[in-house]
């Protein structure tokens, strides 16, 4: 496996900080607005995404962890079963917009599953997908980012990690290929 | 990731220590998923359950068909008394009959030790145990290492006491295994008559006094006297019995520490175990019939995995 960088620590923590603030554009003072982040992977981006908000407007804000394991379409499609990780939701969503957060938006499966396993807990009056990396021309179902940290054009045997400081030591989003490609 | 060791839920005694984890590990998540507004997840959505019972039940009945349901598995019940078990039809012609309907799993209660293990070899469909005569009773045992788990945060060095009917109970077997296969240490407490002859060799302690007993005890596990089991006089009277084994708030009060108190349902009051306890804060009788549906449908999910396509 070859590896390049998509992301260097410096440059991830400015799209970070830009998507931070592209939501401020549209949610203002976040009274009506939670982070939803995505297990496994997008529970440290909406983390980031907390730290950066509160720091720009001062107050807090509300973020909750959804795993989506239950609502997938590939079970009994592979060898083990899948196994779920850590929901917290301890807010309710009736009537709030809310911006589900992953790290890669790629044939879109996860967020559908995303989006079911969520209704379950409410109405919300919107949803919003926010990704930070896009893997483009990629996708399986009609679905779309409203904030994305960067577009990548990828082909299927690649394959684009997002690696954070709490879980694998450094900052960085990295593009794999396969030797001889 | 994992997976289970085994095809069929039929007994504890199957299962490794991993195993159980898992089941409870996954139970976790359920238990976060049926205290949602919307208490359903569409895993099993492609998946059909025959729930078989030779045998009566309310609460083991009812917990795997909300398991099920919840799971959005389709759900067909069936009980031995409208059946064509009383025209003669065997139990292998009767669950292949079912499964002729495509049925994918199957849940059956049983009078007969050893009909789920019998079934599991015979037919083509995922078997769970939900309890065979005297022999297991897999899913209690997985939901009271839950309730316990969840209590006092693990099982390792924690002593449990199991008391009351042990001879005819297929609670106390399947406990014994789950407990020590997750490190926990195990006494049976009841009189002679109601205590098998080489339970010892299982590496449990045996005591025939109550206090003694919940003396030495973190949990205590009343066990229900089955009198429809019992075809001779183990014990002079149930009155008898009451003085000797039951729970009573004096005797819980009278402890030098607060234990857990446990019943796998139905309670006979006043005899094994006395209203005031059974209500009181140190019971968690209504958590283990909560904790019942998280845990069946985390069997359910993990065995359902290897259905095949």
């Amino acid at each position: 496996m070859e590896k390049q960088i998509i992301l260097n620590p410096t440059q991830l923590e400015l799209t970070v900080r830009r998507l931070s603030h592209e939501l401020i554009e549209s949610h203002d003072q976040f009274e009506h607005t939670v982070l939803v982040g995505l297990q496994p992977r997008g529970i440290h981006l909406a983390a980031r995404l907390k730290s950066q908000l509160e720091t720009i407007l001062g107050h807090q804000i509300i973020v909750g962890n959804l795993d989506i394991t239950f609502h997938r379409d590939d079970f009994r499609r592979r060898e083990t079963p899948l196994l779920p990780s850590i929901t917290n939701i301890d807010f309710s969503i009736e009537n709030k917009q809310v911006v589900l957060i992953d790290d890669v938006l790629y044939t879109g499966r996860t967020i559908r599953a995303g989006l079911d396993a969520l209704l379950t807990f409410g109405r919300p009056s919107k949803v919003e997908l926010l990704t930070l990396i896009d893997r483009r021309f990629r996708r399986d179902l009609p679905i779309q980012a409203d904030y994305v940290g960067k577009t990548v054009d990828t082909l299927i045997s690649e394959r684009v990690s997002v690696e954070w400081k709490e879980t694998e030591g450094k900052d960085q989003v990295l593009l794999y290929t396969k030797d001889g490609k | 990731m994992k997976a289970l060791s085994v095809d069929h839920l039929t007994g504890i005694k199957d299962l490794t220590r991993s195993d159980i984890e898992l089941i409870l590990d996954t139970a976790t998540r359920f238990k976060e998923v049926i205290n949602r507004p919307i208490k359903k997840v569409p895993s099993l959505r492609d998946i059909t359950i025959a729930n078989i019972f030779f045998e009566n039940s309310t609460r083991t009945r009812l917990s795997f068909e909300l398991a099920e349901k919840r799971l959005s598995a389709d759900t067909v019940n069936f009980s031995a008394a409208s059946s064509s078990v009383k025209k003669g039809e065997t139990l292998t012609d009767t669950v292949n009959n079912i499964l002729a309907m495509k049925v994918d799993m199957v849940v059956m209660r049983h009078p007969n030790p050893g009909a789920a293990l019998f079934l599991s070899k015979k037919v083509k469909a995922r078997v769970i145990n939900a309890g065979d005569g005297t022999h297991e009773h897999p899913t209690q045992a997985l939901l009271d290492a839950f309730s316990i788990r969840e209590k006092l945060g693990t099982l390792e060095g924690k002593k449990i006491a199991i008391v009351g009917d042990i001879l005819h109970s297929r609670v106390a077997l399947s406990n014994i295994y789950c407990l020590q296969k997750l490190g926990a240490e195990v006494m049976v407490c009841g009189p002679t008559t109601l205590i098998p002859k080489y339970i010892s060799q299982l590496g449990v302690k045996v005591s025939h006094n109550l206090r003694e007993a919940l003396e030495w005890c973190d949990v205590a596990n009343m066990l229900r006297i089955q009198l429809e089991r019992q075809d001779i006089k183990f014990f002079p009277s149930l009155r008898e019995y009451a003085l000797l084994f039951g729970l009573n708030k004096e005797l819980l009060d009278s402890l030098s520490k607060e234990i857990i108190v446990m019943h796998p349902g139905p309670i006979n009051r006043g005899v094994e175990i006395t209203s005031d306890v059974a209500d009181s804060k140190q019971s968690i009788i209504l958590d283990q019939v909560e904790n019942g549906v998280a845990v069946r449908m985390a069997a359910i999910y993990l065995l359902a995995a290897k259905i095949e396509r």
